[in-house]
């Protein structure tokens, strides 16, 4: 089997806040390639860049220093709207406080990105039902955030990342907000979507635990990798966990 | 995406239904002036256009004391005209037609009906030089004006009053101790050029008003049509040597008497109107401004309170220009519907103020498309600071806010 092709290269990337003596180098030359396919989980202290490095990864900014290359193309370079581009076309988003549009219903929140890319209404239905089944909300679409859990929001917020056909999934503290038996079954739930459908997927968390879903673990301590390696003891593989 | 965002602007108005409406009321306002200004101003101009027309064309009235219109000064005693002063006036060449006026104002009965008119005492020449037309029965003859008959022609609005439908032509009218008949119907003029009735009138043979009714032998003015070709002018300066003359009126000294071309009177009304209504107008685009402003105010609003909303578009792939073009479409809308609301009030009060001033309701198309394009205009000005600050939203700053 070949080695797959990279899909996130950073190249001694740095990322710095302000100037002078207020100089805060969130990113201190970091190194890191992502294969597609992959499951990466990244952890560290608060402060110690993780959550610039998603940024970056997500296209939500740029670094300072050295190259960020998107599927072999230079993101630092680009322009705002090249960049948005890229997130509309790649890119799925899931946060840790789900951030779907209240008072607009499950559906319209997952047909959002669709309607970005101009799909017309009738197919943009079809493929926003298409990815509510897919995270077990099928008959959902109607309810409004406010009348669905915390679990449920968090599909529903999977299900909007996934309605683009992303090639990662990028997921900030996807569990922060959920007791640890709704954290589970989003994780596997992140786990199948790995597995079945190829998606590479990002996760950042703070929790050893929720981290040990993944396959690669990549730990950053004051702006630079300082552990990058596979998890041993993978919790449930999502090859055998039936959803 | 202009058809999604012109959807998801109406929920978004529609969500903050008092809002959204104190919101509009400045442009409604505004627009609902501007509609209500300019229908109204175009209506009575229109009117007073028609009035020229009623007029008659080239007629100059003469009449005693300075200047037409106001009360005679104190001091300066008014010397009448007399019948003599209008025989002359008819041997110029300039005038083609001259009415002698004596006004009374007087009650008229017919059996059971009674009626306050104005009588208009004159001659056989008053139908042609007031462009009216004798529409039953036929105009005095100048014997009847010679020996003051008692016979007259009645207005529409008096004759409806005195005999309904019915033909009143033979049948006698009292007024006071003199038993008049009546020999003819003038067609109606409808309105004046001040909301006046001007079918409200009776004529008589001018001796008859003056003998019977005022008991004097005053003229209170003189009416002229001008001959074919002759301008205005130049029939004023006749008229004035000719009055200068008679009444001996020395070199350096003023006019007692005034020559006023009624078309003059009708242009000068015409042009105090529109700049009125103009005037009026610009006041009501002041209000459009200001309702330009509280769009932008509340689309300012309601940017911050949907940063978070503005952060997960971004994230999800929206460029600044789709952020925009939304926020850009709600202020549009928002306004346009500030416009129509407007319009139609506008209207309203046009309709309503032309049922009171009894002035022509004449809605004016290209008025109403304006009103409407400018109300967008008003949404893009003022949509578009706030839909920029949208627009230029960094992603992960919106992402973060609460």
């Amino acid at each position: 089997m070949t080695a797959p092709a990279p899909l996130i290269e950073f190249r001694n990337v740095s990322r710095v806040y302000g100037r002078g003596e207020a100089e805060v180098r969130a990113l201190d030359g970091v190194d890191l390639t992502i294969a597609e396919g992959e499951f990466v989980a990244i952890m560290g202290p608060s402060g110690s860049g993780k959550s610039t490095a998603m940024n970056i990864i997500g296209c939500l900014d740029r670094p300072t220093g050295g190259e960020y290359l998107f599927k072999n193309t230079p993101v630092q370079s680009l322009s705002n709207d090249a960049l948005a581009l890229l997130r509309r076309h790649y890119l799925g988003f899931v946060f840790q406080g789900f951030n779907l549009l209240p008072r607009t219903s499950a559906l319209e929140n997952v047909e959002l990105p669709l309607i970005y890319k101009g799909v017309p209404a009738a197919e943009r239905a079809a493929r926003a039902q298409e990815a509510l089944a897919k995270v077990g909300l099928s008959g959902r679409g109607a309810h409004h955030p406010s009348e669905l859990s915390g679990g449920q929001q968090q599909r529903v917020a999977i299900a909007r990342a996934l309605a683009g056909n992303p090639a990662v999934i990028l997921a900030d503290e996807p569990t922060g907000n959920l007791d640890s038996h709704r954290s589970e079954e989003i994780l596997i739930l992140l786990q199948d979507l790995n597995a079945r459908e190829g998606i590479t997927i990002v996760m950042v968390t703070h929790e050893p635990d929720i981290a040990a879903y993944a396959r690669r673990l990549v730990i950053f301590t004051d702006g630079r990798i300082t552990r990058d390696e596979p998890v041993a003891w993978n919790q449930a593989a999502a090859a055998e966990a039936p959803i | 995406m202009i058809f999604q965002a012109i959807r998801l602007a109406l929920r978004s108005i529609l969500r903050n239904k008092l809002r959204s409406f104190l919101t509009i009321l400045g442009v409604v306002i505004g627009v609902a002036a501007v509609i209500a200004m300019v229908t109204v101003g175009q209506g009575s101009s229109a009117q007073v256009s028609a009035s020229v027309e009623s007029l008659g064309s080239n007629m100059l009235v003469i009449r005693p004391g300075q200047r037409g219109f106001g009360p005679p000064s104190a001091g300066v005693p008014i010397r009448r005209f007399s019948l003599r002063d209008a025989d002359a006036v008819a041997t110029l060449p300039v005038a083609a037609a001259v009415a002698p006026i004596a006004n009374a104002t007087a009650t008229l009965v017919a059996g059971n009906a009674n009626v306050s008119t104005s009588i208009t005492g004159t001659n056989e020449q008053y139908p042609t030089v007031a462009n009216w037309t004798v529409a039953l029965g036929r105009n005095l003859t100048p014997a009847e004006v010679r020996a003051g008959a008692p016979v007259c022609i009645l207005g529409q609005t008096v004759r409806q009053k005195l005999f309904g439908a019915a033909d009143p032509v033979g049948q006698a009218v009292r007024v006071k101790t003199i038993s008049c008949q009546v020999v003819g119907v003038l067609a109606p003029k409808g309105a004046g050029s001040f909301g006046q009735d001007q079918d409200d009138l009776v004529l008589m043979p001018i001796r008859l008003v003056q003998r019977r009714l005022n008991g004097d032998d005053d003229v209170n003015g003189i009416q002229v049509t001008l001959s074919p070709g002759v301008g205005s002018q130049e029939g004023i300066r006749a008229i004035q040597a000719l009055m200068r003359e008679r009444r001996h009126i020395g070199l350096g000294e003023d006019d007692d008497f005034s020559v006023t071309d009624m078309k003059e009177v009708a242009s000068m009304l015409n042009s105090v109107n529109s700049v009125l209504s103009g005037l009026l107008s610009s006041v009501a685009a002041v209000s459009l401004l200001v309702g330009g402003i509280g769009i932008m105010n509340i689309m300012l609003v309601s940017v911050t309170e949907r940063t978070r909303e503005i952060g997960i578009r971004l994230a999800i792939g929206a460029s600044s220009r789709q952020v925009l073009t939304q926020f850009l479409v709600e202020a549009v809308v928002l306004s346009l519907f500030g416009g129509v609301i407007g319009i139609f009030v506008g209207l309203a009060l046009a309709w309503g103020a032309g049922v009171f001033m009894s002035i022509p309701f004449t809605p004016d198309p290209l008025v109403i498309l304006l009103a409407f394009v400018f109300s967008a205009v008003v949404g893009v000005i003022f949509g578009f600071f706030p839909a920029r600050r949208a627009a230029r939203m960094d992603p992960i700053e919106a992402l973060r806010h609460q």
